[in-house]
């Protein structure tokens, strides 16, 4: 009884008190429940596609976000995992519990291979040389159709699982689990790992970090090792469940997507990402369904984006969070937005200024 | 309404295909044939280095003064070219007058949109990034929406041949070239022989303290992105009747000026353009001489960029600097 009383003050103080941690748990109590309540293919379809680009979008922001190291080729992971992932099923009819983590560690090569220009170059150069990778591999794969199926990619890929309930909430927990570990690895107050206070300060200075002992050629390429795992993962997922892998999975546009979904959430917050493609992605897919959306969809979608940056550069998330939740100026906790005295050492609250 | 070629497909490989201007001279003896097909590379490398080292000029000036990252770049070459088509095609303007208003129009839409969009954000550099992203696609779906994904042709401004050491190169590929060096030229004098040229540098050297000699860095912005942006349509309506034109046309150049930007080094304008050639040589190098040249064309051109950047991580021609602190 007495972990009862232990367990629910912990649950209390560190959840129910914090506006943006009482959203999270709502939110993955729908993403557990959804199909309880609803078996429509369409929309198991949408969140299912929605948790895998979400995942993407995460381990980017891991990258950029945390890290600094501005990515605009993300699909590169992505795509390479997703290739990886095909071509062992149907070439070799390997079952997807064996590619999809094989197509993690193929990404995670990449990655490693990536991140070398890292080591050296920064800021936009880098960002522009990320770029370049899948486009350059995308070249090479319209030059060799017969090994990697040229535009028309890989069909007729196995199925995560034949059950369409099973697929998803294989999807669910991988997303759950991953998203967990992301958020460990890169909160700087996180008791796990050392990673995230480190991240964090190779993006502001990387020089000081460098001279406070921190071997920051390792770390970043330890980032990227993890962002392309995730986005790898995320692209082994794509492919079992689209089963095809298609080129336009290295598009610059799909690069370009993941960089829209998190800014337009709130970058440097793993849960800015997620929530920017559970916003985004649904309107798109639901727009292409009505008659009139379907050509003008890309036209709302960039309007979107326009005037939430505009009005809210930081991000979605970030927005509605300083709205919820405030600050106490002397001890750091975090309040929800109603309280007029701080919950842990009563000072009071002073009001926001707009 | 003219369609030289109507070819439905989206993976955007093929809108950005060189149609030689040049059929090159008939099966002769085999050096002859050499000898055109090196002058066909030289024009049509020239051509497309000379309007890649427009758009890389522009797109690196507007970086460079204001840091405004503008994705959208292309995109504003892509509404001239359509400018161009709809003007010649549907309300049958003349010619020169068209070319004019497409470019004032693409002006005053490059400056709208910095008005309304990245004047206010440009503090959030990656932010400015998105919504030229932002601002490209909303160009492109309106594109698609009202003219449809089909790739189309221009009429050329000037028909006719030219016979160089046996190979036709069309006068069209001629004023490409010309008009993109006197453009360069131009925008040379410009920058090193103006008032505000000066002013422009001062500006990209230290915004502080070129505010404090009384340049309006605000002003100067503005005067930029119309710069950069009408170099942008200038350049479109120079490949609009060269290139086809449709709306995915603005992905691939986009890749390549910034490849070539940072290969020439960012903020060095020499150095975009030296980096342009490269890339546009390269480019008609391998489309000219490789088997299924045409998909390898971008990959290659990455490729080398990656390279150069490997040894020379500040580019050909890029300044380094002390590594920066905040």
């Amino acid at each position: 009884m007495s972990y009862f009383y232990l367990w629910y003050g912990w649950f209390k103080g560190e959840i129910l008190a914090i506006p943006g941690r009482v959203i999270a748990l709502c939110f993955f109590l729908c993403l557990f429940c959804a199909p309880f309540v609803t078996q429509d293919p369409y929309v198991l379809r949408i969140i299912t596609l929605s948790t895998i680009f979400a995942l993407f979008a995460a381990s980017w922001d891991v990258l950029a976000g945390f890290t600094g190291q501005l990515s605009l080729g993300h699909a590169l992971f992505f795509g390479v995992a997703a290739y990886t992932a095909g071509l062992l099923n149907s070439h070799l009819q390997m079952p997807p519990c064996f590619t999809i983590p094989c197509g993690a560690v193929a990404a995670v090569v990449v990655g490693l291979f990536a991140g070398i220009p890292a080591l050296r170059l920064r800021g936009f150069y880098l960002g522009l040389v990320t770029l370049s990778f899948p486009l350059i591999l995308s070249g090479l794969l319209f030059v060799f159709p017969q090994f990697t199926g040229g535009e028309l990619g890989i069909s007729g890929i196995q199925k995560l699982s034949p059950s369409r309930i099973v697929s998803y909430y294989i999807v669910v927990v991988v997303f759950t689990f991953s998203v967990f570990v992301m958020w460990k690895f890169t909160d700087a107050k996180s008791k796990l790992f050392r990673t995230g206070v480190i991240l964090h300060a190779i993006r502001e200075d990387e020089i000081t970090a460098r001279a406070s002992g921190i071997a920051t050629t390792r770390h970043k390429l330890l980032a990227f090792a993890i962002s392309g795992f995730f986005a790898g993962i995320a692209g082994g997922l794509y492919v079992h469940f689209l089963r095809i892998a298609a080129p336009s999975t290295l598009d610059l546009f799909f690069s370009f997507q993941v960089i829209l979904w998190t800014i337009f959430g709130g970058i440097t917050t793993i849960y800015g990402s997620v929530a920017g493609v559970f916003i985004l992605y649904p309107i798109l897919e639901i727009l292409a369904t009505t008659a009139w959306g379907e050509h003008v969809r890309f036209i709302i979608f960039a309007l979107i984006l326009i005037l939430t940056l505009l009005y809210m550069p930081e991000g979605v998330t970030v927005w509605i969070l300083d709205k919820l939740e405030t600050k106490c100026p002397r001890c750091k906790i975090v309040n929800a937005f109603t309280r007029k005295k701080c919950r842990a050492c009563r000072a009071i609250l002073l009001p926001k200024e707009t | 309404m003219l369609k030289i070629s109507e070819v439905e497909g989206g993976n955007g490989f093929d809108n950005f295909t060189v149609n030689p201007g040049v059929q090159g001279a008939t099966q002769k003896c085999s050096s002859e044939r050499d000898v055109s097909m090196l002058v066909n590379i030289l024009v049509n490398g020239l051509v497309a280095g000379g309007i890649y080292a427009v758009l890389a000029v522009g797109f690196s000036l507007i970086f460079g003064v204001a840091g405004i990252f503008n994705m959208a770049h292309t995109a504003f070459y892509m509404i001239t070219a359509f400018l161009i088509l709809y003007a010649t095609n549907v309300l049958s303007i003349p010619l020169p007058l068209s070319l004019l208003g497409a470019i004032t129009i693409t002006t005053l839409l490059g400056i709208v949109s910095y008005r309304l969009l990245f004047d206010r954000i440009k503090q959030h550099q990656t932010a400015v990034m998105i919504i030229s992203v932002a601002v490209a696609m909303l160009f492109q779906e309106t594109l698609l929406l009202i003219f449809g994904g089909h790739y189309r042709g221009v009429p050329p401004f000037a028909t006719g041949f030219v016979d160089i050491l046996g190979s036709r190169i069309s006068y069209q590929h001629l004023f490409a070239i010309l008009t993109s060096g006197l453009i360069l030229i131009g925008l040379w004098v410009l920058m090193t022989r103006t008032r505000l040229g000066n002013a422009i540098r001062a500006v990209a050297q230290d915004r502080a303290i070129a505010n404090l000699m009384g340049i309006n860095p605000n002003r100067i912005f503005m005067i930029v992105m119309a710069i950069s942006v009408s170099l942008a349509g200038l350049a479109g309506a120079v490949i609009a009747p060269i290139y086809t034109v449709g709306p995915l046309m603005w992905v691939e150049p986009l890749t390549i000026i910034l490849a070539a930007v940072v290969l020439g080094g960012l903020g060095s304008i020499g150095g975009c353009v030296v980096g342009a050639l490269i890339l546009g040589y390269t480019e008609t190098i391998v489309t000219f001489l490789v088997p299924g040249g045409g998909f390898l064309r971008g990959a290659v051109s990455l490729s080398i960029m990656v390279l150069v950047l490997f040894v020379k991580p500040e580019g050909l021609f890029g300044v380094v600097f002390e590594e920066e602190r905040l």
